[in-house]
């Protein structure tokens, strides 16, 4: 033993005081309490002394080394706290840069409305229909009591394929489609697009339609002007003054145009209603005898109401968006305007 | 239906102004589409009469004139006048000091080449009431000197415009729209005074209708007139009210059927006789048959085409249009008046088969009132005799009375009112308004009536028909209103799709735009794009750029992307839902399917990231995500394939590994097609079945395995032509249970590796359920998956 234990004790904290980061003070604990370290040598050569000297040299080291560790742990803390001090003070950001971003996209306003639409009728108990976009005469026009040559076609301005074969001029069709299938009662909408050609400042040779009907027993024209009433305050989500036209659709009996207080000027005439202070959304009625019969059903025991709503005429209301043509040329300028 | 406030007002004039008389109509299912001021504003315009021209002593083209302008205007004023038809002793507009007239142009005493004038003289354009001006607007003789124009013309008038649905026929006459105002508002009206006009010549036509043309014209009614005054013109009053009904004046003959046909809505034809010969025939044309109409037009007809013919050739197209041959002309002195009855059904479509549309073909398509035509004829004959003279033959009437519309009695049910409407109508009110309408009802029973319409009404057949009557004369605002009690079972919520929302949605979030493009294309660029596709084409397409329906969502996607790149925008990301149409043998297909487009930076531009643009493996991952949606990744497997759109090299198809169906394609825009399109970038495209989307798997819970899992990584060489999706079908197929992840983390060309040659790192997850697998165990299995490797693909180890 060349060294006493109190000059190595001294070494030792010595090392410890200049340790300046928590790496040197590992390699200097590894020196002192590892395998091959100085107290744990210190402490397996006791063994090597007399019986008589053992108590006390081994007394004086384990304190010598207890005495080490309470200052390595010391030493630790103090470093460990300064390392994260440094850190603190280092790793400086200039928070207010802008992230990282994929970029963001968005459904179409067209979307946004139909899904709105749908959510709306689903939960009150409709079922979502789909019907195909080229269609067959009967089911466009003659199973909806529109024959041929009738003036009513002159309101449809039709995409025809071949003779009897057109692009659909409305989503009506999906009511006979779903009618000849199912029996009643139903309550369905059948969104999707539709054609007229048609081209110019208020026209577009596509635009999309929701369909809604509902047939069963007792159904009235009540039903109709409440539901549509109810409909129209939840889209708008404001207290919006209805009003039920007369008009004619060969498909529904009695027959009625939807009008809304324009909500640009609340009614009182301007350049979007065209001064009359009301907005047509949408067209309705109670279904007519003679489309019941087409698809089977007895039109005695059972009634109901059809509406059929543009759905670029409310997304405009909704969002005032003031020119039909923007919705298809799909400029990025004015889709990111939805989310 | 265009027509003057004032004029409707002699027959029915109804307490309210001219918004409450407006808003009623609108109400009442006959929309307004416009009213208008029947002339535009302008003041201090009077009738002047010219006494006195003289040459303007410095301006070859002006005159200086002397012009009494009324009570107020003691001496006669001087005007100069420019226009070339200023003469002595005509009456024309003068527009006197202080004048404003239409555009805000203010009247002034003024110096016109050194000779003052006290004011001007007007053309009917200069008032705003013609489109043009022939010289100044000639007044008639009998016109009050100094009267004030805006009041002698009464143009403070309003112009109505209705908007009418085809089921009103009756209203498309003034005398129509009195008899529904009336009804409305529950006053009396006036109806038209047409006496029987007494013959003063004997002379009649032969008419005849032809046996198989009785049911199409079941009535007809005719007239000669001999010895009209070709010189008489149209009186003020009467092309004042065919102007404001937007019908311009064509000479008496013709103005008179015009005027009748707005105030009975009785369409009327007149010939000139001395081109009819040997009387007139009703009759269906004969195949081949020719006539020149009066817009010039020549047309071929058919043999279910109604005509009105002479002995010899057909004469008019019958409630359509007349033909040039026996047209009325500025000289015709004798003419043959014909009012008739054709059935809609001898109309319906006819004109639209030329090209027509008039007034006529309108009104009998819809249904002109049977019970008209006498007093129409009698009405237009008094009218043309007042103006133009002449001496009207006898009536000459061919009926067939068997043919003529019946109304048949509708049985109406008080409780059929009820379920309709939901309301409980009076039946006192019921039955008033019903007969406010001029139909005849009968009480049959408790709550039921007999109800049969007038002649006018060819819209009213069927209960449903007198119910829609009641509501609309009701008011719809006066009926209830109730939120249906909807009866229902409880919707399914199918968990076993994916929503199409849910994947707009990932879609939007993934950076992605919607567009909604048109679903018409351009056939030659689409061609290019699926030319294994026949496409469906449009008989009548708006533009040739529009004229086939998509046979791809690619072709709108693309457009758009080049819109947008255009305007400024190279980082374009779009997504499109919807059909797509092609014909297969006999039948047309239309599929659902969902594309999408990348293009440019693969991210917004920012200060942290650096900046590339998109590939095919950007693309791929949006993909995959997608696929990721239904549950079932591993159901599907990418292929390299060939497609015409696509870039040879970097196109892949979907598969559907069950039996190999084709779900979509991706890859890059050929860059032949690139070109085509305009673009100066890699454009990168997907378009898939939407069907992929109905079978999503409903998750099945799996015990979490307690045990330790054992990453090994191989780095396999391969040859190029060797494709990484092959490689990892044989790792999972060998791996099977044990197999828990597996990612391709390296791919390496180059060094250590011979040309031709690539190196896949794998790295695969191995876990057992129950036991902690020992290194034995994987060294065994992994062994295993090289030797199949090896096998198949000659894949050996890097070493």
């Amino acid at each position: 033993m060349s060294e006493s234990v109190e000059d190595l004790l001294r070494q030792a904290k010595q090392d410890l005081a200049e340790a300046g980061d928590l790496t040197t003070l590992e390699g200097i604990r590894v020196r002192y309490l590892g395998k091959k370290g100085w107290f744990t040598q210190r402490l397996k050569e006791l063994g090597q002394l007399s019986p008589q000297e053992r108590p006390a040299v081994g007394k004086r080291l384990n304190e010598a080394r207890e005495e080490f560790e309470r200052c390595l742990e010391e030493r630790r803390q103090i470093l460990r706290q300064e390392q994260l001090e440094r850190r603190l003070r280092e790793e400086v950001l200039d928070v207010t840069l802008p992230g990282r971003s994929r970029g963001e996209g968005g459904l179409h306003p067209v979307s946004l409305t139909l899904h709105r639409i749908e959510k709306l009728f689903i939960n009150v108990g409709f079922q979502v229909a789909q019907g195909p976009e080229i269609e067959d005469d009967y089911h466009n026009f003659e199973a909806l009591n529109i024959p041929p040559l009738h003036p009513a076609r002159a309101m449809h301005d039709t995409f025809y394929i071949d003779h009897h074969t057109l692009l659909r001029t409305h989503t009506s069709p999906v009511q006979i489609r779903v009618m000849e299938k199912g029996n009643p009662p139903f309550k369905v909408i059948a969104p999707g697009r539709v054609y007229r050609c048609d081209s110019d400042l208020t026209h577009t040779p596509m635009f999309h339609q929701v369909e809604g009907f509902l047939v069963d027993e007792g159904v009235s024209f009540a039903d109709l002007r409440g539901i549509l009433d109810e409909f129209l305050r939840a889209f708008f989500e404001q207290d919006v003054k209805v009003r039920f036209r007369p008009s004619y659709f060969p498909f529904t009996e009695p027959s009625a145009e939807v009008d809304i207080a324009c909500m640009m000027c609340q009614g009182e005439g301007c350049r979007t209603c065209g001064q009359g202070g009301w907005l047509e959304v949408m067209g309705c009625g109670m279904i007519h005898p003679k489309v019941f019969e087409a698809v089977g059903i007895d039109p005695q025991r059972f009634t109901g109401f059809a509406f059929g709503l543009g759905v670029e005429r409310l997304a405009m209301l909704r969002y005032g968006i003031d020119d039909l043509r923007l919705f298809f040329e799909n400029d990025l300028r004015f889709l990111e305007q939805f989310h | 239906m265009r027509f003057s406030e004032s004029w409707l007002r002699e027959h029915v004039d109804p307490q309210v102004d001219t918004k409450g008389l407006v808003e009623q109509l609108t109400m009442a299912g006959l929309e307004v589409e416009s009213v208008a001021p029947a002339a535009p504003v302008f003041s201090d315009v009077v009738v002047g009469e010219v006494l006195e021209v003289q040459p303007h002593p410095d301006a070859g083209k002006l005159k200086v004139c002397r012009v009494a302008a009324g009570e107020r205007h003691a001496v006669p004023l001087q005007i100069v006048c420019g226009a070339a038809n200023v003469r002595e002793g005509m009456k024309a507009p003068l527009a006197l000091a202080g004048a404003e007239l239409p555009g805000g142009v203010k009247i002034q005493r003024s110096k016109l080449r050194g000779v003052e004038s006290f004011g001007m003289l007007c053309s009917a354009k200069e008032l705003g009431l013609s489109e043009t001006a022939e010289g100044l607007w000639e007044l008639p003789q009998d016109a009050p000197v100094g009267a004030d124009i805006r009041s002698w013309l009464n143009l403070d008038d309003a112009i109505i415009e209705l908007d009418l649905t085809p089921n009103r026929a009756d209203c498309l006459s003034i005398e129509g729209i009195a008899r529904e105002v009336a009804a409305l508002f529950r006053t009396t009206w006036r109806s038209v005074v047409a006496e029987p006009v007494t013959p003063s010549c004997a002379e009649t036509l032969p008419v005849a209708v032809a046996a198989d043309a009785r049911a199409l014209c079941p009535r007809y009614l005719g007239r000669l007139i001999r010895e009209i005054n070709p010189k008489a013109s149209t009186p003020l009053w009467l092309k004042e009210r065919l102007r404001r009904s937007g019908i311009r004046s064509l000479g008496p003959v013709v103005d008179v059927t015009n005027y009748v046909l707005l105030e009975l809505g009785q369409p009327l034809h007149a010939f000139d006789a001395n081109h009819i010969k040997r009387g007139i025939q009703v009759r269906l044309a004969r195949p081949g048959e020719r006539l020149v109409l009066l817009d010039g037009q020549t047309i071929t007809l058919t043999d279910d085409v109604l005509v009105i013919a002479d002995a010899e050739l057909p004469l008019a197209l019958a409630g359509i249009m007349g033909g040039q041959g026996s047209a009325v002309s500025s000289d015709s002195r004798d003419i043959f008046l014909e009012c008739a009855f054709f059935a809609p059904e001898a109309i319906l479509g006819r004109a639209r088969r030329y090209g027509l549309h008039t007034e006529s073909s309108h009104r009998f398509e819809r249904g002109v009132d049977p019970a008209l035509q006498s007093r129409a004829l009698e009405r237009a004959t008094h009218l043309l005799v007042e103006i133009a003279g002449g001496k009207p033959g006898p009536v000459i009437e061919a009926s067939a009375q068997a043919y003529l519309p019946k109304r048949p009695p509708i049985r109406l049910r008080l409780r059929r009112i009820q379920s309709v409407l939901g309301t409980n109508l009076e039946v006192g009110e019921a039955e008033d308004i019903l007969r406010r309408l001029g139909m005849q009802v009968e009480a049959v029973a408790n709550g039921e009536w007999q109800v049969v319409a007038p002649s006018f009404r060819f819209d009213v057949a069927i209960e449903e028909d007198l119910i829609e009557e009641l509501a609309r004369v009701y008011g719809y605002e006066h009926l209830p209103r109730r939120i249906p009690v909807l009866r229902g079972h409880m919707q399914p919520v199918c968990e076993g799709k994916v929503e199409l929302a849910r994947v707009q949605d990932l879609l939007a979030d993934l950076g992605y735009q919607e567009a909604i493009t048109y679903s018409f294309v351009d056939p030659k660029l689409q061609a290019k794009l699926t030319p294994q596709l026949e496409p469906v084409a449009l008989a009548n397409p708006i533009s040739q750029e529009m004229a086939v329906m998509r046979t791809t969502l690619w072709m709108g996607l693309l457009r758009a992307a080049s819109y947008n790149l255009n305007r400024q925008r190279s980082r374009i990301r779009l997504f499109e839902h919807g059909l797509t149409f092609w014909r297969e043998g006999d039948k047309i297909c239309q599929v659902p399917k969902l594309a999408g487009l990348i293009m440019g930076a693969v991210a917004p531009e920012q200060w942290a990231q650096t900046s590339r643009a998109v590939d095919l493996y950007d693309l791929k991952g949006d993909v995959e995500v997608l696929l990721r949606l239904t549950g079932n990744l591993n159901d599907f497997r990418f292929a390299v394939a060939q497609h015409p759109a696509l870039h040879p090299k970097q196109a892949a198809v979907l598969l559907r590994r069950r039996d190999k169906r084709i779900c979509g394609w991706l890859g890059m825009l050929h860059p032949m097609l690139a070109e085509e399109w305009g673009f100066d970038q890699d454009v990168f495209l997907f378009e898939l079945d939407q069907a992929i989307l109905d079978a999503k798997k409903i998750p099945k819970f799996k015990p979490l395995s307690k045990y330790p899992a054992i990453r090994r990584d191989l780095a396999l060489v391969v040859s190029e032509k060797t494709h990484a999706q092959d490689v990892l079908d044989v790792v999972s197929q060998e791996l099977s249970d044990l197999l828990t992840g597996v990612t391709v983390f390296d791919v390496w060309r180059g060094e250590g590796l011979a040309r031709g040659e690539k190196s896949l790192a794998i790295g695969i997850v191995l876990q057992h359920p129950e036991r902690t697998l020992t290194d034995a165990e994987v060294d065994a299995v992994v062994a295993q998956v090289l030797q199949s490797l090896a096998e198949k693909f000659q894949v050996r180890l890097r070493g």
